[in-house]
Parts: structure tokens; sequence; C-alpha cells
């Protein structure tokens, strides 16, 4: 192995949901703790550590896991938090910053849709005040220009919420817990057309934590390690169409999912054809499918296929969200893209809590998609020495 | 008499149209105008007006009250239809007045005023 690969010797997660009187910072320790015996370390062994949160501050952690002066960076960028974490905490020890980081994720919101102010997107108060800024609208939008454009019936929308509620309910680390079907799905109350509110994900609680070692350590710590062959953070360019835009260019262009996709296989070494198991961002219904085909991993249009013949199960040829997703784990945002890669590695490592994907699959993928356009992705591989 | 919530939008009200602006080196329009380019980052983007007719590019119906700083009418809310209107050089976000109809990707719009919350402020909607 290379000193300078990066592997994951530890993982950790707090059961997403509601926690009456468990703070996020409470579940956030747990978490941390748990990854940490994970891997057979103290955290006076972490070198570096990464936070990511939304609704609390990562680095005031130290006070209850030890003093131990660690190099601390909080970092918040909306819904991809948990892949920016990862990112920076892989770079830190690449670039020789130590040999061990630990990353940490957790968010507690409260009920309902965000609130969004205007001013913190660069946008004018007029945006909010007139009803055009909501994060549920852009995605319905964005899925009825798609729908329009590759031909995806609502069907096909219903029996993305149907496989993660089944892949859900398998898993017990999951909030939503009940099987769907697709009558009831597409017959739930409509939240913006064409997406019902069994359609979309909504904000709880929950924290993942990763240890992270280089090449020299991982072995020691860990019987089987997980390389992360790839972390990529991608902002949006011209012509993308992302979250709270007032405008937008008639020409299309690549979208920050397709540009940090590409990156991710490219600096793996591998093709899409490799991934044996995907995590891709789903918000909503409409969100998967789109960043299915943006990530690279099938063909615009390809999706109406692959969910109608159970291809994106975790006994298909694609298994996607083997863990229920974000539909069936709700989003505390600095947890999420963390949960992506905590289910990926128990995958990979054959320790999978609910649906396990046959055949001991040694290639992983992550995805997850932030406002106002930014998304980071993973590869990951299960090695051996 | 209602005053627009938000005179930078328009670059007029009589007859109405919004603002835009074009970028000197690449051309780009966008809404509303801003004194730097969003695509290549030029300063100085020409003042236009736009194209008070266009396409709807794609839509949705908003059909929760948004939290604040949205403001409900005040009789109280009421779902409402949203889109993406194409008018040709630039694509915008805007309310969609359509009756009772539903909106239909390609079905053509005009610009209009739409009051906001209490009616003393109105914005700009795009209907049939
Ligand atoms: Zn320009």
């Amino acid at each position: 192995m290379n000193d300078n690969d990066i592997y994951v010797v530890g993982a950790g997660i707090h059961a997403f949901g509601r926690h009456e009187g468990v703070s996020g910072a409470d579940q956030a320790v747990v978490t941390t703790r748990a990854a940490l015996t994970d891997a057979g370390l103290g955290w006076d062994k972490v070198d570096v550590a990464v936070g990511g949160s939304n609704t609390g501050k990562p680095d005031s952690l130290v006070a209850r896991l030890g003093l131990t002066g660690v190099a601390f960076t909080a970092v918040r960028n909306g819904c991809a938090t948990g892949g920016i974490a990862l990112a920076t905490a892989a770079n830190a020890l690449r670039a020789g910053q130590g040999e061990v980081a630990a990353v940490i994720g957790f968010d507690k919101h409260v009920r309902g849709a965000f609130a969004t102010d205007p001013a913190a997107y660069g946008l004018d108060a007029w945006y909010g005040t007139t009803g055009l800024m909501v994060t549920t609208q852009y995605f319905a939008m964005r899925t009825k220009r798609y729908q329009h454009e590759h031909d995806l019936p609502d069907l096909t929308l219903a029996q993305v919420a149907v496989r993660a509620s089944r892949n859900g309910a398998a898993h017990p680390h999951a909030w939503r817990r009940r099987e769907l079907t697709t009558d009831e799905v597409l017959g739930a109350p409509m939240v913006s057309d064409p997406l019902t509110n069994l359609m979309f994900c909504q904000p709880d609680e929950g924290a993942v934590a990763l240890i992270l070692a280089r090449g020299s350590r991982a072995f020691d710590l860990c019987p089987a390690p997980v390389r992360l062959a790839a972390v990529t953070v991608r902002t949006r360019g011209p012509g993308s169409f992302e979250v709270f835009s007032p405008w937008l260019s008639p020409q299309r262009a690549g979208s920050p999912s397709s540009a940090a996709g590409r990156d991710a296989l490219r600096q793996a070494g591998i093709t899409a054809a490799d991934v044996q198991v995907a995590q891709v961002q789903d918000t909503d219904c409409g969100s998967e499918l789109i960043h299915l085909a943006e990530t690279g991993l099938c063909r615009d249009g390809e999706q109406v296929e692959l969910l109608a013949t159970g291809a994106t199960d975790a006994t298909g040829r694609l298994p996607v969200n083997t863990d229920g997703g974000c539909l069936a784990n709700g989003e505390p945002i600095g947890a999420s893209g963390l949960r992506q890669v905590h289910e990926v590695v128990r995958q990979l490592q054959g320790r999978a809590a609910g649906h396990a994907v046959p055949g001991a699959p040694r290639v992983g993928f992550t995805h997850v998609y932030g406002a106002p356009g930014v998304s980071a992705c993973t590869v990951l591989m299960r090695s051996d020495r | 008499m209602s005053r627009p919530l938000a005179p930078e939008l328009f670059a007029s009200l009589d007859p109405l149209s919004l603002a835009g602006s074009r970028c000197p080196a690449c051309a780009t329009v966008q809404f509303p105008p801003a004194p730097q380019c969003a695509h290549c980052a030029a300063d100085g983007p020409a003042p236009i007006a736009l194209p008070t007719s266009g396409r709807i590019w794609t839509w949705t119906v908003q059909r929760f009250a948004p939290k604040a700083p949205y403001v409900s009418p005040a009789s109280g809310f009421v779902p409402y239809p949203v889109g993406y209107v194409d008018l040709g050089e630039v694509l915008v976000e805007t309310l969609l007045q359509v009756g009772d109809r539903s909106p239909a990707i390609g079905d053509e719009v005009h610009l209009r005023r739409a009051p906001v919350g209490t009616g003393e402020h109105f914005t700009y909607a795009f209907g049939a």
C-alpha cells in the first residue's frame, strides 16, 4: 500500500430521526466514540478533526471528547457539508498534517421545510418575500423539466420512494421504516407538482463519524480498511440549473454533480460500470433520478428501465441508496453525506446493517448535492493488504 | 396606488417591462441586472429591457405556505404556480397566473403585475 492513500478505518452512526432531549452534540459525541472504538483508538490519537454542522458548533465537541489540542476545522456547506468535511480531512492527511483524522457530521433541525435568508445566498429580499425561494419548489421544477426532456413518467418517481422505503424498513439506523406502495406514493398529497409528500425527505436529526488513516497505519487499525480512492468537490459552472436562481442561461451546461462525479471516477481510475453500490442525494425522488444520470451512473432516460426492473435494488445490477437514502433517513444535513459513506463502507466490509449487496462488492460511490450548486463525490474501494 | 416591491426589477412600469443586463464581454443576459457578469465576472453589463412575452420552460405549484420572509395574502395562503419562462436570451423565474388551468411547458405567457401580501406592493408575474 501507498502511505499517501487514505483509508476509512472506523465508522459510527447515531440513528437518524427525532430524539427528544438529546442534543446534536450529544449525538455527535456518542457517534465519535463509536467510530473510535471501531478503529481501536482513543481521541488522543486523533491528529486532525473536521466537523460539519448547520445547527451546531462542531469544534466545541473537544470539551466532551478530550482537550488534546487537536487541529479542528468546522465546515458548513448546506446539504454537501458531509462530503466537504470528508474531503477536508483527507486533504489534511495527504498534506502530512497527521496520520489519523476524525470526520464528524451532525445536525438537529426543527420540523418542517428549511427557512432560508436570501441575503445569505447573495439574493435580495424580494426573492423570498414573493415566494420564489423554496428548495422543494426548485426540486419540483427541475424534475418537471427533466421528465419533459427525457420522458420519465410519475410512476418512475414513485418507484424510487418505494425502493427507499423497502431499504429503510430493513435498516436499524433509518428513521422511516414502513414499506410504501406506488399507489400510496402517487396518491399522497401533492407538495409541489409532480412531487407528493411521500416523494420528499424531511429535515431531522442524526450524526455520523468516520476515522481516516494514512496507508502506513490503516491495516494495523482495521482488519478491513476501505480505501478512499477519490473525494471531489465542485461548484456550479455557467448554465447549470441550480437552486435559488432568479434566472437561468438558455445555454444549458453540466451541473456540479456531473463535474464532481466525473472527477471522482477519473481520480479513482475507474468507470461508472465498475460501481457496485452507490449512494446519490435523494432529497426527493426526482433528484435521485437526475443525480444518477448527472454522476454518470446511468444515461438520461435509462432510469425508467432501471427502476422498473429492480436494477437499483440491493440485489440488482446497480444497488442505489441501500440504507433507504435521505427518503428513509431524513436529512440532518451535516451528517447526510457521511451517512452515505458509512453505508458504503459497511457494504464493502460485508457488515451492512440492512439489505446487504450480494457478491462481496469491492467498489462503491457516493454523491451529495447542496445549495446553491455544490456537489461532493467519493469512490470507496475494499482493500486487501 | 400599488407600488413595486423591488423597483430595480423593472425597466419600465408603463408599459411594464423587466430590467435585465447584457455582459459586454460574453453577451450573457441576466435578471435582475447586476454590476458584474455572473458568467465571466466582467464589470459593467449594460442595462436592457427584457422581452415581455415568452414560453413556460418548467413549472410547479407551491402548495404550502413558505416560511418567512414569504408574505401570504391578507386573505390567507392559496397555492400558487411558479416556473421559469423562456424569454429567448434568458430564462426568468416567475409567479405564473394561468387561472383555473394547469400550466404546461411551451405555453405562451405575458408579463403582468401580481399583488404581494396586503396588495400595497406588486411584483411581476407571467400569465396567459
Ligand atoms: Zn460575461
